[in-house]
């Protein structure tokens, strides 16, 4: 008998990859599709790498299906955003061996910027979306989606979301599929995207996606599950599970390919029914096309495009009644925090004694915006603080933004900083960039990057050196403070506002998080000399509580003995000790 | 069979479930999981779920079917009690941990919350840090929780254990299973 493994989605899609016989896999970290490249990186048969950004990762794993192996790249959905310029021109080369990008949707934004929907992109890039609705299938669809690929000759978007990809399932494991490299021929009219061949691509690309629509209906991923006829769901992804929940009986057309529709098997269901409805999370990307093609069907008159759908929502139409029980209680909320030993903490702690505002970047930092530190005031996407600021020094001057710093971590500053930083320096801006550097890519689990010297694999390799870099690019002020050094920190930040010098200052010290490390101090209060005066609770460190009494008490299984707080409290009730 | 797990980003909430689901899945039932990571983990209000039976599909459970709500912490109990099917159990890892909304000031932590939800559900609760610390490893508390819930959802005692012995780091087996012992017999 097979082996059977209960599986995350995330886990399910790297087996699937294997027994696809992938050989070459490239991404970047980003909540929910993270622990994809960590699962492939595994199975020794499969290259895998952690590339600076999503579009890098594209290109390398479709350099590596041109070559004429089958190749895969995983991201979140924003980082299809960054991925998009060779996406839409992949779209018109087709591949050599099978190509599936791994997109991750985040309905419900658990960990994300926004909520967009990438069976949208999809369909303007004219790229068939496969989508699972469970463990099982993302590692059955994967296989089906390399076979697509290579058939139509297109790469093929494989779309989860934080559902799937966080759940676990049961999962029948298969072998890995022998599949011999194809050969690579030069075909300049499909691989060299100049106008000339592009003309042409783009008849092959209509071509296409009209066989694969008319395909659609007879193949196997899209399927009708018959029942009651009174009521008919159209759905896909999770939130087929959510109808099978909510309505057992009734009729079901399951999409395993969300893009291109099956158009007559659509029409041939709606008209099997009474009334159907499209069950779908965001945007109304199967209701509308269905509707266009004149059919009488129910999607977002019902239900909401934001947030994650479920069962009880469904039950909720189509009974009009609540299972619920009991009413929720009131409770304080419990936002996520910055944990302590924190570095960034100690950071933005500087920033907000010097009454500074940061332009913030995409990672566990953004928790500066919110109180007790209160200190960032934009985040847009990767990369954008320095270009933020950039605009604003622009727009307003350099007196305006000499109480603005751009704040962004290591690995965002790799991903697509750098960048940003290019510009200040051609484009003479004089601004205080903060690159928060804690050693790892540390919202999303910590995962290597190019200034680590670990590769995915946990090869040793090159560490860029980050103040090496912006010296190298023209930035004429580079500093290198720790971040628990908050009087250099607080010193160089005068420094920076006060002159009209471009200058970076790189804040070091490891993610509290990071494994390998010892925590030999700990910080301890004394209720004696305690004042009550709360200035160690305005550095918002969830070790730090205060007593019945009003005076405060360190946690000591929590304290990471930092020793920030220590320097906070003028009183010197709080001292940092050996454990 | 519904359970939720709830606690505070950091308590190894998931590692319980998992063990939950390792368990269930051992017993021949069909099992689905679904779990928290990235942003919303960070010290935050962290909610898993365990679900199994003949078939599962939805992977999460609603208000009003959670048959065992397991909560790390008493303010986390609070905030999910209302999840709980009219004869559901509550199990309350008897601990206070405040929230930084609670810290700055900005809201107080509710008193009586024990007593509050021992009025409306069935709520048993262990000092899992208390035990754990009485075995020599603090970090063993979601053992003795998991040892307490596993009273309330079934099963044999000896098919918990070759889970938890699987799933633990193999330095930590004799003292996780100690745990599990002492919550199994609060």
């Amino acid at each position: 008998m097979s082996e059977k493994k209960i599986m995350l989605g995330n886990d399910a899609i790297a087996r699937g990859a294997y027994e696809a016989g992938v050989k070459v896999s490239s991404a970047y970290p980003g909540t929910p599709s993270t622990e994809i490249s960590e699962f492939l990186a595994t199975y020794p048969e499969v290259y895998t790498e952690w590339a600076p950004n999503e579009k890098v990762a594209l290109e390398v794993a479709a350099g590596a299906s041109y070559s004429g192996v089958r190749a895969l790249a995983a991201m979140k959905h924003v980082g299809l955003n960054v991925a998009s310029d060779p996406l839409y021109s992949i779209a018109y080369t087709g591949v050599n061996g099978g190509l599936v990008i791994v997109v991750a949707d985040d309905p419900g934004i658990a960990s994300s910027q926004n909520e967009q929907d990438t069976r949208m992109i999809g369909r303007s890039a004219h790229i068939p979306v496969i989508e699972p609705s469970d463990s099982q299938e993302a590692k059955d669809l994967l296989l089906t989606a390399f076979e697509i690929s290579e058939e139509y000759d297109t790469p093929v978007i494989f779309r989860t979301t934080t559902k799937l990809a966080h759940s676990q399932s049961i999962v029948t494991l298969g072998k890995r599929c022998d599949v011999p490299d194809k050969v690579y021929e030069r075909d300049v009219k499909k691989y060299v995207m100049m106008p000339a061949s592009a003309i042409g691509r783009h008849k092959v690309v209509e071509a296409r996606e009209d066989r694969l629509s008319a395909d659609a209906s007879s193949l196997p991923l899209n399927r009708w599950e018959k029942g009651d006829t009174k009521l008919g769901f159209i759905t896909s992804g999770v939130a087929y599970q959510y109808v099978k929940e909510a309505a057992p009986t009734a009729s079901v057309l399951k999409l395993g390919m969300v893009n291109p529709l099956p158009r007559a098997l659509i029409e041939e269901f709606v008209a099997s029914c009474d009334e159907v409805i499209v069950f779908e999370e965001l945007e109304p990307v199967i209701e509308e096309q269905v509707k266009s093609w004149g059919l009488a069907v129910k999607g977002k008159e019902l239900f909401t495009k934001q947030g994650e759908y479920s069962a009880n929502m469904l039950k909720k139409v189509l009974t009009g009644k609540d299972a619920a029980v009991f009413a929720p209680a009131a409770a304080p909320a419990r936002p996520p925090i910055l944990c302590p030993g924190c570095p960034h903490r100690s950071v933005f702690s500087v920033l907000k004694k010097l009454k500074m505002h940061a332009a913030g970047d995409i990672g566990c930092y953004t928790l500066g915006a919110v109180a007790p530190l209160s200190v960032i005031d934009t985040t847009v996407c990767m990369g954008s603080s320095i270009s933020l600021l950039h605009g604003m020094e622009k727009a307003k001057g350099r007196e305006y933004i000499r109480s603005w710093v751009a704040t962004i971590g290591d690995s965002t500053f790799l991903h697509t900083g750098v960048n940003s930083l290019i510009n200040m320096v051609y484009n003479k801006s004089a601004a205080t960039v903060m690159i928060l550097d804690n050693r790892t890519t540390g919202m999303t689990g910590h995962q290597e990057h190019a200034a680590t010297g670990k590769t995915l694999k946990g090869e040793e390799t090159h560490a860029i050196d980050l103040s090496e870099l912006c010296r190298a690019i023209g930035v004429p002020r580079v500093l290198r403070i720790s971040a628990f050094d908050t009087a250099a920190l607080e010193a160089a930040l005068c420094e920076s506002a006060g002159d009209d010098v471009l200058t970076v200052i790189i804040a070091e010290a490891p993610c509290a998080l990071l494994k390998g490390q010892s925590f030999p101090n700990v910080c301890v209060a004394d209720a004696e000399k305690c004042k009550r005066c709360g200035a160690c609770l305005r550095i918002g460190c969830p070790a730090i509580t205060k007593t019945a009494d009003g005076t405060v008490r360190i946690d000591d299984a929590m304290c990471n003995g930092c020793g920030l707080c220590e320097g906070y409290c003028k009183f010197g009730a709080i001292e940092k000790r050996p454990r | 069979m519904n359970i939720m797990v709830v606690g505070v980003g950091g308590q190894g909430t998931l590692l319980t479930s998992r063990i939950i689901g390792r368990t269930a899945l051992a017993q021949g039932f069909d099992v689905k999981l679904s779990e928290v990571h990235g942003m919303a983990q960070r010290g935050g209000s962290v909610v898993t779920f365990v679900r199994y039976g003949e078939r599962v599909y939805e992977p999460v459970v609603e208000e009003g079917e959670v048959d065992v709500l397991i909560a790390f912490e008493r303010l986390e109990a609070l905030r999910y009690a209302h999840f709980l099917k009219k004869d559901g159990t509550l199990i309350v890892n008897d601990c206070r941990i405040e929230p930084m909304t609670v810290v700055i000031g900005a809201a107080e932590y509710p008193e009586g919350i024990l007593e509050a939800l021992s009025a409306e559900h069935t709520v048993r609760t262990v000092d899992g840090s208390a035990v754990a610390r009485s075995l020599g490893n603090s970090r063993v508390l979601n053992s003795v929780v998991l040892g307490l819930a596993a009273r309330e959802i079934g099963f044999e005692k000896d098919a918990w254990l070759s889970v938890l012995r699987e799933t633990v780091p193999p330095k930590t087996v004799a003292v996780n299973e100690a745990a599990f012992n002492a919550g199994y017999g609060a």
